[in-house]
This record gives C-alpha cells, sequence and structure tokens, in this order.
C-alpha cells in the first residue's frame, strides 16, 4: 500500500496517515484477523454491527466529555489559564437540561436498538435459511468437548465439523461444572449447565476453520479445552462424514464413562456411533427424577461406574 | 483433634507457594518485631487497636486497605508475568496456582482493599462533614473493622496454612461445591465473605443512623455535602446488598459442609440461583465502591476549582438515582445463561439507564471546572485522569449492556478490561484522591505533592498500558483467567500488559515514598488551621488531627459549602461565649478480642475443628453479653479541658494561615439576600 505524497500535505491528511500507521502496525499484530472485528458468518456480523453503532452513537458523548474536559482544565487552570472566574457561579437550567437530555435521548436510541437486536439475534431463534439446520448436540466434559451427530449417528471430541451452506443449531449441556459454548469468528456463546439444555444457532458464510472453546474458567485444564470447527463444503463434508464412519470405536455407555473422566488436551477422536438418546441421558443424570431406568446403558451413565 | 489440618497445609510442595508463605510469615514478624522494638505495644493497643474513636478506626481501615493493595497487587504483577510468557507452555506457575492467584486477586482488591479504604474514608470524614462527635454506634464501628481485618487475616493466612480458592472470586458453583473443589480454598474464601460481610452490614447500618440522627442545627439533607450523600446512599446499599452475599454464602457453606443441594448440578440444585443471588449484592456493590469515589471527586473538584460545586441537586439525584437503579440491573452479568430476548432485552435497557446519572455527573464536576482557578493538587490530577478515562469505561460498560454484543465479549478480556476501567480510575483514583485530599486532616500534615503527581502518572500510564490491549485481546477471542494460550498473535498484548502492571508497580512505590517523605518532613508541611485547601464543608472546621470530639461546640449550618460560608462571614475561628461538658464514649478491648474470635470461628470452621468453632462462638456470645450489661460505655470530657484544648489550637492560628476570602461574594443574610432555595 503506498500514500501518496499529498495526503502528507496538510495536518487533516496526516492525522490520517496516522491512523493508517496504526492501523498497519495493528494488522501486523494480529488484530485484521480478530475474529470478533472480522466475522465469517451472519450472526457474529450482526453483532459485531451492533457493537460498531452504538460505539459510534455514544461518541456523541463521549468526546465532547473528553475534549471538554482537557478544554476547560487547560484553560481554567490556576496558572495561566486565560478563562473568567466566577466562583459562585452553581447552577444553569439550560446546561442541566442538556447533560440530563442528550444523554437520556442517547439512551433511548440505544435502547430501542437493544430491545430490537436482542429479540433480532436471540441466540435461540433458528436462522432462516432455504438449506435445511443441521443438528449438533454438545456436551462439555473437563476438560473437552463433545458433540454428538444425530443426523449422522457419529460423535467427535474436540472438533466440530458440520457443512457450510446449513445453518447450524446446537444443542448444549455440561455433564461437569459451568462451560461456555463459543465460536468467536461465528457469534456469540452460550452456558452449559448440567441438567439443562440450552441452544445457540449460528450461520457460516463460506467453508473455513474457525477457532472455538469454552469461555467459561472450569478448573486445571481450562486454558486447553478449545477445539477447531470446521465448516466444510458439500465435498469435504461426506469425506468426513466417511472419515469418521470407518471409525472402530464406539460411543458406548462405557466408553463414555471413560471419555468422562478428566482429562486435558485430549487429541481430536471420532466415533461412529454412540448411545441411543446419549444426550438425553446425560440430561436425566442430574434431573431429581427417582425410579427404574430404562436401560442399562441410562444406569451406566446416570450411576457412574457403580 | 484438628479436623483436616495436618502438617500437609504447609506449602512445602512448590517453591512459589512456599515463597509467598514466607513472606507473609516474615512480613507478620518483621511488624511484630518493630512494635517491639519501638516498645509500642502499650501505645497501640490503648491508643489505638480498641478505640472506638471514627477517626482512628477510619485511619486502621485506611492502613488495612494500603497492606492488602500490596498483597493483591502482587497477585496482578504475578498474573502479568505468567500471561506475558506463557505461550505454548506452562510459564512458571502451575495451574492450580495460578486460579488461586486470580482469585486471591479479585477477592482481596474488592473485599480487603475497596471496601476498607472507602469505608475508613467515611469513618473519618463523614462525621465531621456533618458537625457530629462521633458515628451513631462508636463500639459496633470497633468491632465493624476488627471483623473486615479478620476476614483480610483469613486470607492471609491461606497464603501460609492450606491454599486458597480456585473458584474466581466470585465462586460460581457447581465448580466451587464439595464435588469439584473438594479442598479448604473455597471455605477460606466463603468465611473471609461472611466473617467481613457482618462487618461491612455493620458499618452500613452504623452509617445510616449517623447520617440521619447525627447531623448539627441547619444541616439539613439538601445541605450535605456530597460525600455524606454518597456515604448515606451506599449506606443503604450496603444495608440491602450485604444481607443476599451472607445468606448466598452460608448457602454455599450448608452444601459444602453439611451436604445440602441449594447449587449442586443434580439432586434439585441449582447453580443459577447462585449467580443471581451474588450478582444481586455484586452489581451494587459495584456501586457500593464507585459512589463514594464520585463524593470525594466532588468535593475535590470544587476545591480546587476555588468555585461551588455545580448542579449540586442534580448531582444528589443522579447519586440516588444510580443506588436505586444499581438494584434493577443484576442480570446482565449472565446475559449468556439463556434467557429469553425479553428478560435480556429488560435488563439490558435498564444497565444502560444507569450511563444517563452517570454522565450527568461527569458533566456536572466538568462545569464545576468551568470558570474556576483549578490548580492541580494531586488530588485534583486524580479527579482529572479519572474523568478523562472513566469515560472509556462507561463507554465499553454501555457496548456489555447490549445483550448480543456480550455474547461476544462476555468472559472475555474485554470485560476484564471494562471493570478494571471502572473500578481503577472509578474507585481507586477517587480514594487516592481522598487520601492526599484527606491526609492532613487525619494527621496534621501535608502529603508531599511532587511524590503524589508522579504516582499519578505511573498509575495513569500504567493504567493504560495495562488494560488497554486487554480490551484488543478480547476482540482476538481470548478468554479471561486462562493460564496459558497458544496463539503467538496475544502475546505482544501480554507483554504491553506486564509492562504495564510494573508501570503501576512504581505509582504503588511512590505512594509509599511519598507517605514516608512527607512523614519524615512533617514539621515543614504541618496544617495549623486545620483547612489547608481553602476547603469549603465542614470537615475542615475542625483542627487537624481533630479534636477527639471534633467540635467544640456544634456549629450551625447555613449553606452547602458550610465552612465557606463561615470564612467569608468571619464566623470561623472564633472561640464561643463558653465550654460545655462533652460526653464521649469510652474505648474497649471487647472489639478487637470478638474480631480475634471471629478470624479463629472462621478458621476452625475450614479446617472442621469443631471444639474451636463451637468455644469461639462461645466466647464471641459472652463478649457480647459483657458489652450488653455494661451501662458505664461513656465518659465525660470537661469543659475545661475542652476549652484548654480549643485555646490551644487557635492560639496558634495566624491572620497569615488564613485564605484570602475576598473573590468570594458573602451569600445570604449577610449579602442582604435570603440563600434561596437552601433553607
Amino acid at each position: 500500500m503506498t500514500i501518496p505524497r499529498s495526503i502528507l500535505k496538510n495536518s487533516n491528511h496526516f492525522w490520517m496517515a496516522g491512523l493508517l500507521g496504526v492501523c498497519l502496525l495493528l494488522q501486523g499484530c494480529g488484530v485484521s484477523d480478530a475474529p470478533i472485528l472480522s466475522p465469517k458468518g451472519p450472526v457474529a456480523l450482526a453483532e459485531r454491527n451492533l457493537l460498531f453503532t452504538a460505539f459510534a452513537v455514544m461518541m456523541i458523548v463521549a468526546i465532547p466529555a473528553i475534549v471538554l474536559t482537557l478544554y476547560f482544565v487547560w484553560r481554567y487552570r490556576r496558572d495561566g489559564g486565560k478563562g473568567a472566574y466566577t466562583p459562585d457561579w452553581d447552577s444553569s437550567w439550560k446546561i442541566e437540561s442538556v447533560v440530563w437530555l442528550v444523554p437520556a435521548a442517547i439512551i433511548v436510541v440505544l435502547g430501542t436498538l437493544v430491545w430490537q437486536s436482542t429479540h433480532r439475534l436471540d441466540p435461540y431463534k433458528e436462522l432462516v435459511s432455504d438449506k435445511p439446520v443441521f443438528r449438533v448436540q454438545a456436551v462439555a466434559l473437563d476438560w473437552k468437548w463433545l458433540f454428538l451427530y444425530p443426523e449422522l449417528g457419529v460423535a467427535s471430541v474436540n472438533e466440530l465439523a458440520f457443512p457450510a451452506d446449513r445453518p447450524l443449531s446446537i444443542e448444549i449441556t455440561s455433564d461437569t461444572v459451568m462451560n461456555s459454548l463459543m465460536i468467536p469468528a461465528l457469534g456469540g456463546q452460550i452456558y452449559a449447565m448440567a441438567g439443562m439444555r440450552s441452544e445457540l444457532n449460528l450461520l457460516a458464510d463460506e467453508p473455513g476453520v474457525f477457532m472455538g472453546r469454552n469461555t467459561m474458567y472450569s478448573g486445571d485444564g481450562f486454558a486447553d479445552q478449545h477445539f477447531k470447527a470446521h465448516a466444510l463444503s458439500g465435498d469435504g463434508f461426506s469425506s468426513w462424514k466417511d472419515k469418521v464412519a470407518e471409525e472402530t470405536a464406539k460411543l458406548d455407555a462405557e466408553t463414555y464413562l471413560q471419555l468422562h473422566k478428566q482429562s486435558t488436551a485430549n487429541p481430536v477422536t471420532y466415533y461412529s456411533a454412540y448411545e441411543t438418546d446419549l444426550f438425553n441421558l446425560i440430561l436425566r443424570k442430574y434431573s431429581p427424577i427417582v425410579g427404574p431406568y430404562e436401560s442399562k446403558a441410562a444406569e451406566l451413565i446416570c450411576r457412574g461406574a457403580a | 483433634m484438628l479436623g483436616r489440618l495436618t502438617i500437609e497445609a504447609i506449602p512445602l510442595y512448590s517453591w512459589v507457594a512456599m515463597g509467598g508463605a514466607a513472606v507473609t510469615v516474615c512480613g507478620g514478624l518483621a511488624v511484630f518485631l518493630l512494635i517491639t522494638y519501638l516498645r509500642a505495644w502499650k501505645v497501640l493497643w490503648t491508643d489505638w487497636l480498641t478505640s472506638v474513636d471514627h477517626k482512628k478506626i477510619g485511619i486502621m481501615y485506611v492502613v488495612l486497605a494500603l497492606v492488602m493493595l500490596v498483597r493483591g497487587f502482587v497477585d496482578a504483577l504475578m498474573m502479568r508475568a505468567q500471561q506475558a510468557i506463557a505461550l505454548n507452555s506452562e510459564g512458571y506457575l502451575p495451574p492450580e496456582h495460578f486460579e488461586q492467584i486470580f482469585s486471591s486477586h479479585g477477592t482481596i482488591m474488592i473485599f480487603f482493599v475497596a471496601m476498607p479504604f472507602l469505608t475508613g474514608l467515611i469513618n473519618i470524614i463523614v462525621p465531621q462533614q456533618i458537625g457530629a462527635r462521633d458515628v451513631a454506634f462508636p463500639f459496633l464501628n470497633s468491632v465493624s473493622l476488627w471483623l473486615t481485618a479478620a476476614g483480610a487475616g483469613l486470607v492471609l493466612v491461606s497464603l501460609v496454612v492450606g491454599k486458597f480458592s480456585t473458584a474466581g472470586w466470585t465462586g460460581y458453583p457447581p465448580y466451587s461445591g464439595v464435588e469439584f473443589s473438594p479442598g479448604v480454598g473455597v471455605d477460606y474464601w466463603l468465611w473471609a465473605l461472611i466473617v467481613s460481610g457482618v462487618g461491612s452490614t455493620a458499618s452500613g447500618i452504623n452509617f445510616i443512623v449517623t447520617i440521619v440522627k447525627n447531623r448539627c442545627p441547619g444541616m439539613t439533607y439538601m445541605r450535605m455535602p456530597l460525600f455524606t450523600w454518597t456515604a448515606l446512599c451506599i449506606s443503604v446499599l450496603i444495608a440491602f446488598a450485604f444481607p443476599a452475599l451472607t445468606v448466598v454464602a452460608a448457602q454455599l457453606t450448608l452444601d459444602r459442609t453439611l451436604g445440602f443441594h441449594f447449587f449442586t448440578n443434580g439432586d434439585g440444585g441449582n447453580m443459577m440461583l447462585f449467580a443471581n443471588l451474588i450478582w444481586i449484592w455484586g452489581h451494587p456493590e459495584v456501586y457500593i465502591l464507585i459512589l463514594p469515589a464520585f463524593g470525594i471527586f466532588s468535593e475535590v473538584v470544587a476545591t480546587f476549582s476555588r468555585k461551588r460545586l455545580f448542579g449540586y441537586k442534580s448531582l444528589v439525584y443522579a447519586t440516588a438515582c444510580i443506588a436505586i437503579l444499581s438494584f434493577t440491573v443484576w442480570l446482565h452479568h449472565f446475559f449468556t445463561m439463556g434467557s429469553s430476548a425479553n428478560v435480556n432485552a429488560v435488563f439490558g435497557i435498564a444497565t444502560m439507564i444507569i450511563a444517563v446519572p452517570t454522565g450527568v455527573k461527569i458533566f456536572d464536576w466538568m462545569f464545576t471546572m468551568y470558570r474556576g482557578r483549578i490548580e492541580f493538587h494531586p488530588s485534583m490530577v486524580y479527579t482529572i485522569g479519572f474523568m478523562v478515562t472513566f469515560v472509556i469505561g462507561g463507554v465499553t460498560g454501555v457496548l456489555l449492556a447490549l445483550p448480543p454484543a456480550d455474547y461476544l465479549m462476555h468472559n472475555s478480556t474485554f470485560l476484564v478490561a471494562h471493570f478494571h476501567n471502572m473500578l481503577i480510575p472509578g474507585a481507586l483514583f477517587g480514594y487516592f484522591a481522598g487520601l492526599n485530599y484527606w491526609f492532613p486532616k487525619a494527621f496534621g500534615f501535608k502529603l508531599d505533592a511532587k511524590w503524589g503527581i508522579r504516582s499519578f502518572w505511573f498509575w495513569f500510564i500504567g493504567f493504560y498500558l495495562a488494560f488497554m490491549p486487554l480490551y484488543v485481546l478480547g476482540f482476538m477471542g481470548m478468554s479471561r483467567r486462562m493460564e496459558h494460550y497458544a496463539d503467538p498473535n496475544w502475546q505482544p498484548y501480554l507483554i504491553v500488559a506486564a509492562l504495564g502492571a510494573l508501570c503501576i508497580l512504581c505509582g504503588i512505590i511512590c505512594i509509599g515514598v511519598q507517605l514516608y517523605v512527607s512523614a519524615k518532613n512533617w514539621g515543614s508541611a504541618r496544617d495549623v488551621t486545620g483547612d489547608p485547601w481553602n476547603g469549603r464543608t465542614l470537615d475542615w472546621a475542625t483542627s487537624s488531627p481533630p479534636a477527639p470530639y471534633n467540635f467544640a461546640v456544634l456549629p450551625e449550618v447555613r449553606d452547602v459549602d458550610a465552612f465557606h460560608d463561615m470564612k467569608i462571614h468571619g464566623t470561623a475561628y472564633r472561640p464561643p461565649a463558653h465550654y460545655e461538658d462533652i460526653v464521649m464514649p469510652r474505648k474497649s478491648g471487647l472489639g478487637p478480642v470478638i474480631g480475634a474470635m471471629a478470624f479463629v470461628l472462621g478458621f476452625a470452621f475450614v479446617w472442621y475443628i469443631w471444639w474451636l468453632v463451637a468455644l469461639s462462638l462461645v466466647l464471641i456470645l459472652i463478649c457480647i453479653g459483657i458489652r450488653a450489661c455494661d451501662d458505664d460505655t461513656d465518659f465525660v470530657m470537661p469543659a475545661a479541658e475542652v476549652a484548654r484544648i480549643e485555646a490551644a489550637h487557635l492560639a496558634q492560628i495566624t491572620p497569615v494561615d488564613m485564605h484570602d476570602m475576598r473573590d468570594f461574594e458573602p451569600r445570604g443574610a449577610a449579602s442582604g439576600t435570603p440563600l434561596a432555595g437552601r433553607a
């Protein structure tokens, strides 16, 4: 990128050049591909734009506040200041009205924005698309993520794969402490809590690999509790499907109990099948209902190794 | 006999932990030896520890806060150092240790730095600002202090005996439950909170009663100085919010100790209840920390702009609005818990509404400076630094109040940067301003301004260096509380943040040097009039340090700027026609004893030493009984003694020491116009 010579001519342009310089510097430090600032899906994009809009609206108050403070400090300093001095002046209806009403007006604008955007971007709301929704169930474990794919009947640990052109709908729960599932480039996060089912709806613009993680501190292995989310093209997804289907390992109740044990930086693992209704069994584990278990697997999962 | 306390509680397993324990023990020993060397035990006990004088209690609170600030800051430094080097490596701290450090950092900074700092300043100043001789319940005040100190003691002891919590300063279950955190750490955290929380609640009640009942003649609500107003508002907040904390801590204790299921994963427990309860306390708590600082800024900005405070009424109503609204926003701490869009939107909007009164305050301070004569005293410089920086924190706060934006930024370092942006410039700068402003009132000599300004610049620049990178890292997807990480793009920012922490270290050292230099040169910076800055409120009408009774004769107030008004009319520094006997509260050793017993109670509970729990509880009850049966809690200071003290003080003041008031117009009766709207 070259900077035209004329840009440096006056101070205004000089500022812009400076800003450009800062941008380049930040780019060098990896900000340009910061997942929040350069989202890779419509949900994250809408959330980021909301952030930018609100930021811009607030500048109406914030910039005058900072600039005026510094200006007053300079102008009315005791030694060398040039301003007038009115030691007993202590109220003005005009000023009071402005300082109450202008921020209030901005909050009315932002409040409207909150109401609309919170409903529009409700993470539980399924995304509208001409393609059917791709459903995944995510289970937070110490310290890894288990993903179940009801449509495919397979499961994976610490790797999420989904067709890039279909909306992704994730049902979330936890079989340990509170966790929070987030794929920053695709959108916001939702907590994972034992015995409870939460939901997150996301969509990727195009195929790609995105960082995902648990953002809620959960213990010793927390720092390593991240995974890659693969948004795959048609071919890519079917070959991923085949790869997982060929796996000999199956996630039956016994295997799940092994998986449930604490482990740090668990390698990516695939299972070609998983215990019937596993997600609901994990939810049932924490429900206060006592009674006969519907299956041996249910008893194993709900009561642990015993 | 000793419950679960065994020799394994001594941290011989890691050199870092051992080092921390050694520093704590050596620090304690050094203080012990120093006091012994100075033969100061008797003076310390009779003049300070057993004192029920609000000024001495206030000073002890501030000393506690400064000591704990150093401890909490060492934690911060260790975290910044760890994150600066822990790219794809374990750094120098294992996860378990790193977790204890961020948990204790938050716990200490909130409960044992900010709370005692503001309580101390309120203690020293509020009775003087309202023209009172002491707080409403002087003995209760002493008990509050010692309960807070007992809580701080529990946190310190956890460094030497056993471990501290690894569950973060908010201790969310089920992680903090016994299933996932079986050790003593969470119990230390809980008992530190419970013991000091009882102290804070008592303080809150004490100050509500003091401000409502003990104001001097003419001190109507709308003539109370802003600092007193904020003290009243936060006392109400404390009285309503702290019970929620006590209850939630008690519930978690029952879960952990007796196998209850309030917050467990299964068996009908619900962790969301904990989140709700702790933030019903936690959000008002934020304002409990910040509002007194706002009060200090209001005093400082008027004094050092040599001008009446602009928009007094606006500031009062804004403070009250913030206090009320602070109870309506707790859910914004967990927008991501899956509440419906309606719920999230309502709490998002409620949160934003708080920005309005807060913004009004900033503008009112700004217009106080407008057409003033600003003097760059350290406390004023802290105030200006606050105004500029706090606006940024306000903006990021409103961003986080947008639920969909919060889905992105929650649990990230952006959030960490935001609340530090509120608490360092918002609260801590205010307390430092208060320290510089009121130090002469407490000790009779001024603090060195040069070192005060230096400490400001280190804190100010250090703050920006330490936290602006964290904002950026939040955008880059970095979660809070990470012991190590794999993204090389993050490291440069974390290194800058670590440099910022080092810069703040210099700021803390400057404060230490400032205290040392000022104490050394105290004779040349004495405050003979009691009014070193040409102050406006009644706290400057007393001598510095004030006599035990503050006011020999209770003043009559006619204006918001009561003492300013007296100086203009020439009624200041005039001996009254006659003095009267003054009834004063007697000192009591029961306060520190109850505090010590509360410490033992907490310690015994943490280690399941049940006989000691019972014993300390019984002893506390006996102490309360002794106090309840004691009818001889006051003594009379004879009028002659009062006259002698007052004469000695007034004799020192020469016309040269007095401030030139010619710039100011007389208001009220002397100027021929009544005080409109202020009567």
